[in-house]
């Protein structure tokens, strides 16, 4: 059940009525009930996988929290008979013990996530492997991919790690746990939540607030202008530069790159407003997932702006615990006592870099070309960080440069034409090809035949253009104006100009938006992931 | 609170109505396949007709209401559209059945053909312009291809939002007045490109059974008209083509389904010599269909059958009817002889 559907909207609708009508203590079960019912439109067979994930995860959380309880009573027990050196030989025991029982859930949950999502890719690379020496190959099998399973699994695993690391109390009802599995909104393309922020919010009774829910649907009505409006129109030309790679070189290349930018931003953004207006409107408050990315002057930068959920849980549960690693301990010892400790902390913080940006890539999709995305994202990170010290000579010479609009505005935009080139290996889906696309760039062939016409020939008039260039610069400015304060917030003190521009932007949705028969009805991308 | 539950109704309002007017303005307006106007037309004239025609373009383009007037006192309307379904027939019927009861209902069986739906486009010509009302409601039920939405029905601005960046002149003259394209349900067709090979048979079919999605509605189309009191004949219209080739099979089981039912049925595909068609001079589209000069032949031979046969020879009509209809013949000479 796409979000662009009208199932979905006549699913939300009567899910909203129920949840507001039912006694507040039974919204959680109807939230819960939504959203297998939501998952159950994606096939019945899904179940089964986000049930596998429930259970053993549930199973995992409890035992290790019985373990943390065991530990402490202990502990406590024997605080005057055990020295210092005792206890904390005892608690080392302990975790390890712990970490056996967590090591049992990320096995488990990863090893489905990577069968389903990877065997394919492995069996295809094994198949060239063998090739090379004349072999025949094995068939490639075609499992299921359960819808939003990345997703699920890394919110469930994360849960599992931060009640390893006695961060968060676990849930112990396994019906409240279920719903935290398996929320309906986040379940298609994130944001990745953490127990801590949405375990409690869910299952507690809402009130029914109408500034709440006015702010709720105004969020998905925002979602639904980015994602028909913007994002599905330029999907068209998408397709038609995709389609013949060879016929749109050179300078198509680079207009590629500004129209997907445009296109997975307005898709993903989109995507997320509509899941974080879905939860506010029942009086949930999800994790925001951007902060204006295409406003950041660095790589750095816009990885802090840009699927904020997915960065800092890659932070948490990959980059820091590698970082800590006893052979990263080691290594940096080591090194810090040749190089200094400068360079030792920065080789042990480029490697736990290289590894997160790999499996971020990974996460991505099952190919190489998003683990080349990956790798060239840490690349560049990591060039930015060496080259800092030139960069700040370069300020410091040129202080006013620095706070000048033009020179961030350039910043913004070296940024903006980096990150787009990068994540251009997500269009091609082909590491050679997206590099030969970007070698005939630099030929800037077919500059003339675009600028002369060649634009409107991708399935796009100029009337659809102008619907994108207006659909952009509303969202432009909207971001502009929300940097300083919330727009909703603005508005809500003004009632009148409120109904005026939500009405006017439901108009748009309706009459321009790129949707129904003749357009091919997209998924949102990140579905995909 | 109150003021903005004020404000939000307000707003609602302001919305819809400019919904609205954005939906009459992206919708076809059907000027270059004027058949999508066709059912839309009826309203106007609903009401007091001797013969209603159902069917598809062999009706409409067989079959002129003016001239069954001028020559045989018989008033009639067509309601047919491109490849009208027979389920859309059905309902059709069935909403003409609230605004008149004619004596006779004239149903061309080709449609039989098709036990499922066929195509969006046909059905938005059919369905788009009809009211609402449960027969709508039905048809539209019954009509949709897998693709299509029946909110889509409700709410065409769904389906042709995407127009608003291909409007034309004439999505603004007539977005609240469709313009008039026929006769009664008759869609005049002048020209003449003469049929030039005659066809013997059509290709070979797999199966020659009419479908039962097709023949149930025609018994529901029996089953109305008897309810009714109104007398269903049906007629196979007269073409040349291979895309509407009238297989023997079919028009067997047609001819028996029309004994056992004791209705009329006459196939004219075999009577153009003794209706005075000539495929050099009465097609407009090489034999597939008739043009005006065809029509005018068919309509004045079915209308003596209808006389002779049908209890239609001594009709009298109020003297509003029959001005009603002096004005339709001449705005129909005046167009025929333009």
């Amino acid at each position: 059940m796409l979000f662009t559907s009208y199932g979905f909207i006549a699913f939300l609708c009567i899910l909203l009525l129920v949840y507001y009508i039912v006694p507040k203590k039974l919204q959680w079960i109807t939230l819960l009930v939504g959203s297998y019912v939501f998952y159950a439109f994606a096939g019945l067979e899904c179940l089964v996988f986000i049930l596998f994930t429930t259970v053993s995860a549930y199973a995992i959380s409890m035992l290790t929290h019985k373990a943390i309880i065991k530990e402490n009573a202990y502990i406590d027990a024997n605080k005057e008979s055990l020295s210092k050196e005792e206890r904390k030989a005892y608690r080392a025991r302990a975790k390890k013990k712990r970490f056996r029982i967590l090591l049992v859930g990320l096995v488990l949950n990863f090893g489905v996530l990577a069968v389903l999502k990877y065997t394919a890719f492995a069996v295809n690379n094994v198949n060239t492997l063998v090739g090379l020496f004349g072999a025949e190959g094995f068939s490639i099998p075609s499992l299921l991919l359960p819808m939003g399973i990345s997703f699920y699994t890394f919110q469930t695993m994360g849960y599992l790690i931060d009640v390893y690391r006695a961060k968060v109390e676990p849930e112990k009802n396994p019906a409240k746990f279920a719903l935290f599995v398996s929320f309906f909104p986040q379940l298609v393309q994130g944001p990745i939540s953490r127990f801590s922020d949405l375990g409690k919010q869910l299952t507690a009774p809402h009130k029914f607030s109408g500034k709440a829910f006015t702010f709720g649907l105004q969020r998905i009505l925002w979602g639904y202008f980015k994602k028909l409006v913007i994002a599905d129109r330029v999907l068209v030309a998408m397709n038609t530069l995709l389609d013949s790679p060879d016929e749109y070189k050179g300078a198509y290349v680079l207009l590629l790159i500004i129209l997907y930018s445009v296109q997975i931003y307005a898709d993903f953004t989109g995507g997320i407003d509509i899941t974080i207006g879905i939860a506010e409107a029942m009086g949930i408050k999800l994790a925001e997932n951007f902060d204006r990315p295409f406003s950041s002057r660095s790589t750095k930068e816009y990885w802090r702006r840009w699927h904020i959920t997915m960065g800092t849980w890659f932070k948490d549960y990959i980059f820091l615990p590698i970082s800590v690693t006893r052979p990263m301990m080691k290594l940096n010892k080591a090194m810090a006592g040749k190089f200094g400790r400068v360079a030792a902390s920065k080789t042990v913080a480029y490697i736990a870099s290289g590894v997160t940006w790999f499996l971020t890539g990974l996460w991505h999709g099952a190919g190489w070309n998003f683990i080349v995305w990956g790798l060239l994202n840490c690349l560049i990170i990591m060039v930015s960080e060496s080259l800092e010290p030139t960069y700040k000579k370069f300020h410091d010479k040129f202080p006013r440069l620095m706070s000048s609009a033009f020179y961030g505005g350039f910043m913004s935009v070296r940024t903006f034409m980096l990150m787009g080139l990068v994540r251009s290996l997500d269009c091609y889906r082909n590491v050679g090809l997206t590099f030969s696309m970007w070698g005939s760039m630099l030929t800037f062939k077919g500059m003339g035949e675009i600028l002369s016409g060649g634009i409107f020939k991708l399935g796009l008039t100029a009337a659809d253009f102008i619907i994108i260039l207006c659909g952009v610069a509303v969202v432009f400015a909207v971001s502009k104006l929300s940097a300083r304060q919330s727009v909703r917030e603005r508005l809500y003190q003004r009632p009148v100009v409120s109904a005026v521009l939500c009405g006017l932007l439901f108009i748009a949705v309706i009459t321009f938006g790129a949707y129904g028969v003749g357009y091919d009805a997209s998924q949102f991308i990140y579905n995909q992931f | 609170m109150k003021k903005r539950i004020i404000i939000g109704v307000c707003a609602t309002v302001a919305v819809i109505l400019a919904l609205t007017l954005v939906q009459a303005l992206v919708v076809p307006k059907y000027i270059d396949n004027p058949e999508g106007l066709l059912v839309g037309e009826y309203y106007s004239e609903a009401g007091g007709h001797d013969v209603i025609f159902v069917g598809d373009c062999e009706v409409y383009e067989s079959f002129i209401p003016a001239v069954l007037w001028e020559k045989h006192g018989i008033s009639s309307y067509v309601r047919g559209s491109a490849q009208q379904l027979a389920w859309q027939s059905y309902y059709l019927l069935e909403e003409t059945f609230e605004y008149e009861t004619p004596q006779v209902v004239v149903f061309n069986v080709l449609a039989l053909k098709y036990g499922t739906p066929q195509s969006e486009a046909f059905n938005r010509m059919t369905l788009d312009s009809m009211k609402w009302s449960s027969s709508k409601l039905e048809a539209v039920k019954a009509s949709m291809t897998e693709e299509e939405n029946f909110l889509d029905y409700v709410f065409p601005i769904l389906r042709f939002h995407s127009r608003i960046t291909d409007l034309s002149g004439d999505d603004f003259k007539y977005i609240f007045n469709a313009k008039k394209v026929s006769h009664s349900g008759y869609l005049m067709q002048k020209n003449i490109v003469p049929l030039t090979e005659e066809m013997d048979e059509g290709r070979n079919l797999r199966d020659y059974t009419l479908p039962e999605g097709a023949m149930d509605y025609l018994d529901k189309m029996k089953e109305l008209c008897e309810e009714n009191g109104s007398e269903l004949v049906l007629i196979k219209s007269p073409t040349n083509s291979w895309a509407y080739w009238w297989y023997d099979e079919w028009d067997e089981q047609v001819r028996e389904y029309a004994e056992e039912n004791e209705l009329a049925y006459y196939n004219f595909i075999d009577k153009t010599e003794e209706i005075g068609i000539d495929y050099s001079t009465d097609t407009y589209d090489a034999g597939v269909h008739l043009n005006v000069y065809g029509a005018e032949k068919m309509t004045d031979y079915f209308g003596n059958i209808l006389k002779e046969n049908h209890g239609l020879s001594d009709l009298t009509h109020g003297d509003a009817v029959v001005a009603a209809w002096e004005t339709r013949v001449k705005e129909y000479y005046d167009e025929r002889n333009e």
